[in-house]
C-alpha cells in the first residue's frame, strides 16, 4: 500500500486537489438545496440550471472586465456579484411560482422545478449559446504553488487550493453561525421545523420563505460561478449537477448542513478519484456512495429517523 | 377462567418516563375492559405494545396461551387482535364503503383474487358492517368528508371488519361533540356485544366507562394501581383524586 | 361488464382506429405515435406508483434495459414476438431486484433512489464502449413478425399494431388492477400507510408488486421504442428521460388509464412541432406547457376533457 501511494503520488495529489474543488462546488449547490427543501418541502430540480446560469454569468461578465482591460483583481468581486445578481432575478419568481402549488400533491410541486429546469435549460442556451465558455482568468491570474508529493513536485493551482474550498468553509461556518445565532436564522429553522407552529408565534412564514429560498439560489449560482473557472461551460452541465447534487442531499440526510458538507466532501473525493484510477466508474461513484449508504442508514448519514405517532 | 391476553412484567420507557413499570394484566374473554388514567401514564402505549409497533424493553404478552411478543403488526392481526385509533386512521381518497371494503378483503382471499374490491362479497360484507353502525347513509362519502363522530365510529368499524377476537379501542370517544357521544357509546356497546368481541378500551370519559365497561383498570405512572368492577373503581376515594379529579380540572383548564 | 367499463372499451378502441386512421392519413406521423405509445405504456407504470403517492425519477431504467436487451437479442433472434418478452422479463427481473431494495423507501428517498439506479445503468452504458458502443450507441437490424421478414413500411405498420395490441391490453389489466384490492391498497398507501399494516396487508410487497409490473410495462415500451427507432442509445437510461414519463403521466392526468396516452401524444405532438418551430427551444415550451396544466388543469388532459364533457355523476367511485 505504502508503494502504491509513492508511485501514484501525483495521481493522487490530482484527485485531491480537484476533489476538494468539485466538493467545494457541490456542496454550494447541495446547501441551498437543502435549505430550501426545509421550508418549502420540494426538492428543487431547477436548482442545478441556478448552478449553471451562475457559471455563465459569471464567465459572461467576467470576460466582459477583462476584454475591456479593467483591473484584474476585478474578476472576484465580478463572481460574487453575478451570483447574487441570479439568485435575485431568478429565485423570487420561482419561489412565487412553488408557493403557488404548495396546496397541491408534492408530486406536482416536484414536476414544477422539473417544468422550471426545462425552461431554464433552454433559456441558459439561447442567452449563452451552446460552444463551450472557457473563462480561466481567476485561475491564470493567482498562480500555482508547488507542493511535493513523494519524488515529485505538483504545482496546485490556488485558486483550487485555496479560493473554492475556502468560499465553501466561509459559508459552511456562515450559514451555521446565521442559522443559529440570529433572529432570522433561527425564524429559517423554525420555520422548517414546524411551518404552522412558527406562523402561530408570528414568525411570517413567507417572508422567511422567499429570503431562503433567495439565498439558496444565490449560493447555486456562486457554486456554478466559483466553479466556472476551473472547467469549461457547456450545455447539461445543469442537469449533471443536480443529479450529484440530490446525491449529496440523499446520502447526507435531510436538514443538515455540516453533514452536507462532509457528504459533498465523501462524493467530491470518491468522483475525482475515480476519475484519475477507474474513470469509467466517475459518474457511477456519487451513486454507489448514496446507495450503500442508505442500505445501511435509510434515513441518510445525518438524517434523524422519523417515528409516526398514531 | 383462562385470560384471552395475557401480559406479564411490561416494562418499557421514553427517556425517564416509565410508559410501563412492570405492567401485570389479564384480559377475559368476552369482557370490555376499560384502561383509565392520566394522561401520558402509557395506556395507548399498552395498545401498542400489544399489537407489536413498540416492543417492550422487559415483559411477555400472550395471546390465547401464544406469546406474541416480538411479532410485526401484520401477524399479530392475523392471529385476532385488531385496534382502533384515537385519530382516526382512514384512507381519506377512498369513500367510507371503500375503507370498510378494503378492511374486509384484507382479511380473505386477498393476495389470489385480482377482482374488483366493489364488486360481491365485499361490498355486501361492508354494507352491512357500515349498517350495524348506523353508517349507512354515509358509505358513498369520502372518509375525509365526514364528522369526528363518525369518523371514529367508520374507524372501529374497520378494525372490527377484521373479525377480531381481541379489538383494541384507543379513546374511542374522544375530540367527539358531548352531544352526541353517548350516542355512539350505545352503538359500539350494541355492535360489540352482538358481535360477541372481547374488547379492551382506552377511555378518559367515566360516563363513558361506567355505560360501557364489565372491569376497569386505572393505569398511574406505568402500573396498574386499581383493578375492578366500575362501581367500586369509580368510587374509590383513591382513583378519583388521582384520575378523575385531574380530568376535571383537565376540563376545567380547557373551558377557561 | 358495467355500463362503464363497456363505454371505456368502446372509446379505447374508437382511439385506437382513430390512431391507425391518421398514421395511415399522414405517414410520418406513423412513427410519432409508435413512439408515444410506447412511452404511454411506460407511462401505465408510473401511474400504478403514482397512486401510492410515490414518484420515480428513474423509470427510463426499465425502458433501456429492455431496448438494450432488444438490440443485443436482435441480430441472433429478430422476431419480435419474441424480443417484447424478452424485454420484458430483463425488465421485470431487475425490477424484482431493485424494487426489494427501493420498496422499503418512501417519498424523496424511493425517488432519488431509483434516480441513482438509473444513472448508474446509463454511465455503464456510456462507459462500457467496447460492449455498447457507448454514446453511438447500437443499431437493430431489420426484425421479423411472427416469422415473416417485412418492408421499412410493413415493419412500421406492424410495430404499431403490435403496440396498439399492448396498450389495450395493458390499459384494460391496469384498469382491473386499480379497482381490485391490490390496486385499491396502492392510494390507500399514499393516506395511511401504518393503517395497511394494522390490517394485516404488508404495504411494502403492495409497492413492490406495483413496481414490478410498473418495470415489465417500462420494458415493453422499451423494446417497442428499439424495434421503431432501431437505434439505441444510452439518452434512453438518462434521468430526463425518466422524467419525461413523470411529466407524461402529470400530463395526461393521473385519474384514468387514458390519462398516459392521452399525455404520451400531447407530449410528442408538442415536442415535434415545437421542435420544427423552434429548434433551440422545444424544451422551454414543453416545459411551459407542463406549468400550464399544473396550475390550471392539475388533472391533467383526461380531467380537463372529463369536465368538458361533464359526464360526472354524482356518487359515482373512483375510476
Amino acid at each position: 500500500m505504502p508503494g502504491w501511494i509513492a508511485d501514484n503520488a501525483l495521481l493522487i495529489g490530482l484527485a485531491v486537489l480537484d476533489g476538494l474543488s468539485y466538493a467545494a462546488a457541490v456542496f454550494m449547490v447541495a446547501v441551498g438545496l437543502n435549505l430550501i427543501f426545509g421550508v418549502l418541502r420540494v426538492l428543487n430540480i431547477a436548482h442545478g440550471s441556478l448552478y449553471a446560469i451562475g457559471g455563465y454569468s459569471a464567465a459572461a461578465l467576467g470576460l466582459f472586465v477583462v476584454s475591456r482591460g479593467l483591473p484584474g483583481w476585478l474578476v472576484f468581486p465580478t463572481l460574487l456579484a453575478a451570483s447574487v445578481l441570479v439568485g435575485l432575478v431568478l429565485g423570487p419568481p420561482i419561489e412565487r411560482l412553488l408557493r403557488r402549488t404548495e396546496k397541491e400533491e408534492p408530486v406536482l410541486q416536484l414536476l414544477v422545478t422539473f417544468a422550471l429546469f426545462m425552461i431554464l435549460e433552454d433559456l441558459q442556451k439561447l442567452l449563452f449559446g451552446v460552444q463551450p465558455v472557457v473563462f480561466d482568468a481567476p485561475l491564470k491570474m493567482l498562480g500555482t504553488v508547488d507542493i511535493p508529493f513523494g519524488q515529485d513536485v505538483i504545482p496546485f493551482t490556488a485558486y483550487q487550493l485555496f479560493v473554492l474550498p475556502g468560499i465553501a468553509l466561509v459559508t459552511l461556518a456562515g450559514l451555521a453561525w446565521f442559522l443559529r445565532r440570529t433572529l432570522y436564522g433561527r425564524m429559517i429553522v423554525a420555520v422548517t421545523t414546524d411551518r404552522e407552529a412558527a406562523r402561530a408565534m408570528g414568525i411570517d412564514a413567507a417572508k422567511v420563505t422567499l429570503l431562503t429560498f433567495t439565498a439558496g439560489a444565490a449560493l447555486a449560482a456562486l457554486g456554478g460561478a466559483l466553479a466556472s473557472p476551473t472547467a469549461s461551460l457547456v450545455p447539461g452541465v445543469g442537469a449533471q449537477t443536480i443529479v450529484l447534487s440530490f446525491a449529496v442531499v440523499a446520502t447526507a440526510g435531510l436538514g443538515q448542513i455540516e453533514g452536507a458538507a462532509v457528504t459533498s466532501l465523501l462524493i467530491g473525493l470518491g468522483r475525482s478519484f475515480a476519475v484519475y484510477f477507474e474513470p469509467e466508474l466517475e459518474v457511477v461513484v456519487p451513486y454507489l456512495i448514496m446507495v450503500a449508504v442508505l442500505l445501511v442508514r435509510p434515513q441518510g448519514l445525518f438524517g434523524v429517523p422519523e417515528t409516526r405517532r398514531i | 377462567m383462562t385470560a384471552l391476553l395475557a401480559a406479564r412484567g411490561l416494562r418499557l420507557a421514553f427517556g425517564g418516563v416509565k410508559a410501563a413499570d412492570g405492567v401485570d394484566l389479564d384480559v377475559r374473554a368476552g369482557e370490555h375492559l376499560a384502561i383509565i388514567g392520566p394522561n401520558g401514564a402509557g395506556k395507548t402505549t399498552f395498545i401498542n405494545m400489544v399489537t407489536g409497533y413498540l416492543k417492550p424493553q422487559a415483559g411477555e404478552i400472550a395471546f390465547e396461551g401464544r406469546p406474541i411478543l416480538g411479532l410485526s403488526p401484520r401477524r399479530i392481526v392475523r392471529l385476532g387482535i385488531a385496534r382502533s385509533f384515537q385519530l382516526p386512521q382512514l384512507f381519506t381518497e377512498h369513500t367510507v364503503l371503500q375503507n370498510a371494503a378494503l378492511a374486509v378483503a384484507s382479511r380473505g382471499t386477498f393476495w389470489s383474487a385480482i377482482r374488483p374490491l366493489l364488486d360481491g362479497a365485499h361490498v355486501a360484507e361492508a354494507s352491512e358492517l357500515l349498517g350495524r353502525f348506523g353508517l349507512s347513509d354515509l358509505a358513498g362519502r369520502r372518509a375525509d368528508a365526514l364528522n369526528e363522530g363518525a369518523r371514529k365510529l367508520a374507524d372501529i368499524a374497520m378494525a372490527l371488519a377484521l373479525k377480531p377476537r381481541l379489538l383494541l379501542m384507543d379513546e374511542p370517544t374522544s375530540g367527539v361533540a358531548a352531544s352526541e357521544k353517548m350516542a355512539i357509546v350505545e352503538t359500539l356497546v350494541r355492535v360489540l356485544r352482538e358481535a360477541g368481541v372481547t374488547a379492551v378500551f382506552v377511555e378518559h370519559d367515566m360516563d363513558v366507562v361506567a355505560r360501557f365497561a364489565d372491569r376497569v383498570a386505572v393505569w398511574n405512572q406505568g402500573r396498574i394501581s386499581a383493578l375492578g368492577p366500575p362501581a367500586t373503581i369509580l368510587e374509590d376515594p383513591a382513583v378519583q383524586r388521582d384520575v378523575i379529579g385531574i380530568r376535571v380540572r383537565e376540563g376545567a383548564d380547557a373551558a377557561a | 361488464m358495467s355500463r362503464r367499463a363497456l363505454l371505456e372499451l368502446v372509446a379505447a378502441l374508437a382511439a385506437a382506429a382513430i390512431v391507425l386512421l391518421v398514421a395511415a392519413l399522414v405517414p410520418w406521423l406513423r412513427f410519432v405515435l409508435t413512439i408515444a405509445i410506447a412511452k404511454g405504456i411506460a407511462v401505465l407504470g408510473i401511474l400504478l406508483l403514482l397512486r401510492a403517492g410515490q414518484v420515480s425519477f428513474g423509470h427510463a431504467l426499465y425502458v433501456a434495459l429492455a431496448a438494450y436487451a432488444a438490440a443485443f437479442a436482435a441480430p441472433r433472434m429478430p422476431e419480435a414476438l419474441l424480443l417484447l418478452p424478452l424485454g420484458a422479463l430483463v425488465s421485470g427481473a431487475v425490477g424484482l431486484v431493485v424494487g426489494l431494495f427501493v420498496v422499503r423507501y418512501r417519498e424523496i428517498f424511493f425517488g432519488m433512489l431509483n434516480l441513482a439506479l438509473s444513472m448508474v445503468f446509463y454511465s455503464v452504458l456510456e462507459k462500457f464502449y467496447a460492449l455498447t458502443h457507448g454514446t453511438d450507441g447500437i443499431r437493430l437490424p431489420a426484425i421479423r413478425y411472427v416469422g415473416t421478414a417485412l418492408g421499412p413500411e410493413e415493419a412500421g405498420w406492424a410495430t404499431l399494431a403490435v403496440a396498439i395490441l399492448l396498450a389495450l391490453g395493458f390499459g384494460a389489466f391496469v384498469r382491473v388492477y386499480l379497482l381490485s384490492p391490490m390496486g385499491e391498497a396502492l392510494s390507500a398507501m399514499k393516506t395511511r400507510e401504518t393503517r395497511l399494516e394494522f390490517m394485516g396487508i404488508p404495504a411494502r410487497r403492495v409497492l413492490l408488486a406495483a413496481y414490478v409490473l410498473s418495470a415489465v410495462m417500462a420494458g415493453c415500451g422499451g423494446v417497442i421504442i428499439a424495434m421503431t427507432t432501431r437505434h439505441v442509445t444510452p439518452a434512453l437510461a438518462y434521468w430526463t428521460a425518466s422524467g419525461e414519463l413523470v411529466f407524461i403521466a402529470i400530463l395526461g392526468g393521473a385519474g384514468s388509464v387514458f390519462g398516459p396516452f392521452l399525455g404520451a401524444f400531447g407530449y410528442e405532438l408538442t415536442r415535434t412541432y415545437a421542435a420544427a418551430l423552434v429548434a433551440d427551444a422545444w424544451q422551454m415550451i414543453l416545459g411551459i406547457v407542463l406549468l400550464g396544466v399544473i396550475l390550471f388543469a392539475p388533472g391533467g388532459l383526461w380531467g380537463m376533457g372529463r369536465s368538458a364533457l361533464r359526464r360526472r355523476p354524482a356518487g359515482e367511485g373512483a375510476a
